[in-house]
């Protein structure tokens, strides 16, 4: 790529799994666009996944991986302070983390237990408030925040259950934060896309089916790649959006104007 | 027959980079939770590296049944569409 449109800008990157998840092609996406990235990973258990991912990377921009479970508060404090230390401010964040216990998926929505309920939220939306916090005072001349959230947050999507009103809560979070960041030009905003085959969607059941079935309903007859995500993400990263934020953007094929 | 063997193995390099085992402990019998010591994670993650492979679908209702190396195999046999 030869337009750099976040050359110098500094970006966080959490969620990165594995070669299909959203958060790589994003974190692939803004390297390529001139990013220097630091990738927060969630623990032992995925360090050595991460670092082999960024070591595809071109050596340059400079590229680097941290751990950060964002369920303890200490690791998220610990994890900025080692971020600080390379990146004096930060320019960009992307979160790209949701859970829920298997029981919750498993079970009718109505069976929902209380632990199972806080353990989402937590993971899947406080998770997101806490990373903005962290960044903000990090953020010296505004920038851009980014979530991912999907349709079932508005809709009934079959057995994504305790996630859709995860998600509704996530988008709030977004209008919120957006209000209150805005006064320091840093932008929040969340990208919704259509279902997407990656690790944490095959949690969920009949997903393999699900893909199938947007596929042939979505008015662009396809469903969207991991990559296509990254291409908002970039435009949402870049002085182009620099007057859209609280938002929620569908990058969808289309699926969500369908009313039947 | 040259074309069997080849999806045995690819199949098992497959494994053996996602697990991090020793290509001799990746026979048809091998388990991959109780044997290769694959967690849950590592599970998804064969299965979406087989589909990428070959190209073909693995259902979840299918991938559950999908216990051993030589399941792998058997499936990726059956529902491979005919290459030219």
């Amino acid at each position: 790529m030869n337009y750099k449109p976040l050359l110098g800008k500094n970006a966080l990157v959490f969620g990165v799994a594995n070669k299909w998840s959203i958060a790589w092609a994003v974190a692939k996406t803004w390297h390529e666009a001139g990013a220097n990235l630091i990738v927060g990973y969630q623990g032992e258990r995925l360090k050595k996944p991460v670092e082999a991912l960024l070591s595809e990377l071109p050596p340059s921009p400079p590229s680097l991986a941290f751990p950060c479970d964002v369920s303890n508060e200490q690791e998220i404090k610990s994890f900025f302070s080692q971020a600080v230390k390379h990146f004096p401010k930060i320019d960009l964040l992307l979160h790209s983390i949701a859970f829920a216990p298997k029981e919750a998926l498993e079970k009718n929505f109505y069976e929902t237990t209380r632990e199972d309920f806080i353990k989402t939220f937590e993971i899947s939306v406080y998770s997101f408030i806490a990373l903005a916090r962290e960044a903000k005072a990090l953020f010296r001349d505004g920038g851009s925040i980014l979530t991912l959230s999907y349709y079932g947050s508005e809709k009934v999507i079959l057995n994504y259950k305790i996630m859709g009103p995860a998600k509704s809560a996530l988008e709030s979070s977004v209008r919120y934060l957006a209000y209150e960041f805005g006064k320091d030009q840093i932008r929040v905003n969340a990208l919704s896309p259509g279902p997407i085959n990656t690790l944490a969607a095959r949690g969920i059941s009949g997903f393999t089916k699900f893909l199938k079935e947007c596929e042939a309903k979505s008015p662009l007859k396809r469903n969207v790649e991991a990559k296509e995500v990254a291409s908002v993400a970039l435009f949402l990263a870049s002085d182009e959006s620099r007057a859209i934020t609280g938002q929620t953007i569908y990058v969808d094929c289309g699926y969500s104007i369908l009313g039947f | 027959m040259a074309e069997k063997k080849s999806i045995e193995e690819r199949v098992k390099n497959i494994i053996v980079e996602q697990l991090g085992v020793n290509p001799e402990q990746v026979t048809p019998k091998a388990r991959f939770i109780e044997d290769l010591g694959a967690d849950s994670l590592d599970t998804v993650e064969l299965v979406m590296a087989f589909e990428e492979e070959f190209n073909v679908e693995v259902p979840d209702e299918e991938a559950e049944k999908l216990q051993t190396v030589g399941d792998v195999i058997r499936y990726i046999e059956e529902n491979l569409e005919e290459e030219s």
